[in-house]
């Protein structure tokens, strides 16, 4: 979806603020909320691009104007009540009141905490061949779907070259969207700067996305 | 973020909202816990686990490895999470990890212009201004800018490539090697790696200077 987490290439944002010895975290609700997503995640109510489309549409205003943490909560919250695993009732009251739905992978116990130190493994047998070799011309399409997509809009319509290939992954179009995972070739594709700015951008510059087959046509 | 926002004058606005979240997030976490989803010293171990297993240290004894060992650093670029597997004194890093080598002619940085994709298990949590709007807005179109913005300046004619993490693939700085360390160890090396240095926004430190 066009959405305003689709930041590439806006303005007006402002100076990076680096924050001298900054701590894991500015409040201790963030870390409970990094630990319910993580585990809730791991427990199998949601995948990581269902995750990331919730937080993507949450109203832009409240968007752009949350801390991080607090996306996620949101995010999480909403994804937990349209998924039936919790109620508004229960949010409103602060407990539960009905039994709960049963997790793919059971209950998060402490037996669980060591497998998600270790990151999930994303790539898949190819269902084909790979449409295309490294060197490749190729043009990033140019969609707007109003779903989640990992094809940024500063890159649509534009050519770029197929640097590396990295095998074929879970399409976070389709697992996103609960439609499976879907597997897609999945390349590191350079662009020039100046292709993607104009005239005037840093002729020093090159950008890359990791791009899903399916967001490239030849050029 | 609270801290970024310039509204002195909703400071108690600002500071109810935030009280107002704390109890909303103790909330979910009841409800989570009595509806048999999960148990709370779970959260806590994974907190914990974030807090003393993963960080910059895991990156930066890569690096040094890879500064030090030619056959190391070659693995690496050829595939960061194979030659990472091999190293038993570093967090398992997953699949996917492809580390990008700063030369000469060649800078680079790593972004998410999407969301906060970052080498956890190498670089730790991300800092709040990697997952702040003006990063992930700028990074890919004026990236000498936002280096402006870390006091770092790099040569006009040097290329510098910026990495959009928009998938589940990983990316990983390789800095070079501060000059005037010849013969350093690992460990000596590895206390100059800085995180900034191994997501292009910055230099591993200078030998002598304060770390």
């Amino acid at each position: 979806m066009n959405g305003v987490h689709d930041m590439g290439g806006m303005d007006g944002f402002g100076k990076v603020e680096p924050e001298p010895n900054e701590p894991m975290f500015h409040e201790d609700w963030e870390s409970r909320v990094l630990a319910m997503v993580r585990a809730m995640g791991a427990a199998g109510a949601f995948n990581i691009d269902t995750s990331r489309f919730y937080r993507e549409t949450l109203p832009p205003d409240v968007y752009l104007s949350s801390s991080y943490y607090k996306k996620w909560f949101l995010g999480l919250e909403e994804m937990l009540i349209e998924k039936g695993y919790l109620t508004r009732e229960e949010v409103a009251a602060g407990h539960a009141t009905t039994p709960g739905k049963a997790l793919k992978h059971g209950k998060f116990d402490l037996a669980n905490v060591e497998r998600i130190m270790v990151r999930g493994q994303f790539a898949r047998p190819a269902p084909a061949s790979a449409r295309f070799n490294i060197g490749d011309r190729v043009r990033a399409k140019n969609i707007h779907p109003t779903t989640h997509t990992r094809l940024p809009r500063y890159v649509r319509g534009h050519v770029g070259v197929v640097e590396l290939n990295h095998g074929c992954h879970v399409f976070p179009d389709s697992a996103a969207m609960e439609l499976g995972e879907n597997p897609k070739w999945l390349y590191t594709v350079v662009f020039e700067g100046r292709d993607l700015w104009g005239a005037d951008g840093d002729p020093t510059l090159k950008v890359s996305i990791d791009a899903f087959e399916p967001y490239l046509d030849p050029a | 973020m609270s801290h970024d926002h310039d509204h002195h004058h909703h400071h108690d606005h600002h500071h109810s909202e935030l009280s107002e979240t704390e109890l909303r997030v103790r909330a979910l976490e009841t409800i989570l816990t009595e509806k048999g989803y999960v148990e709370p010293a779970a959260l806590d171990a994974i907190i914990q686990a974030y807090e003393t297993k993963i960080g910059p240290h895991n990156g930066a004894r890569v690096v040094a490895k890879a500064w030090t060992d030619p056959a190391f650093k070659k693995a690496l670029l050829e595939d960061g999470s194979k030659a990472i597997g091999t190293l038993g004194h570093v967090s398992r890093v997953g699949d996917h990890l492809v580390v990008v080598e700063n030369t000469s002619q060649r800078h680079n940085m790593v972004v998410c212009t999407l969301c906060s994709c970052y080498p956890w298990e190498m670089l730790g949590l991300p800092p709040v201004w990697y997952k702040a709007s003006p990063y992930r807005s700028r990074a890919v179109k004026d990236p000498r800018g936002v280096l402006a913005d870390f006091d770092v300046t790099l040569p006009k004619d040097m290329e510098i490539r910026v990495w959009d993490s928009t998938a589940e693939t990983r990316f990983l700085v390789l800095p070079m090697r501060p000059a005037g360390t010849e013969g350093w160890s690992e460990e000596q090396l590895a206390d100059l790696v800085t995180r900034d240095s191994m997501i292009g926004t910055g230099f591993p430190r200078t030998p002598g200077a304060p770390s």
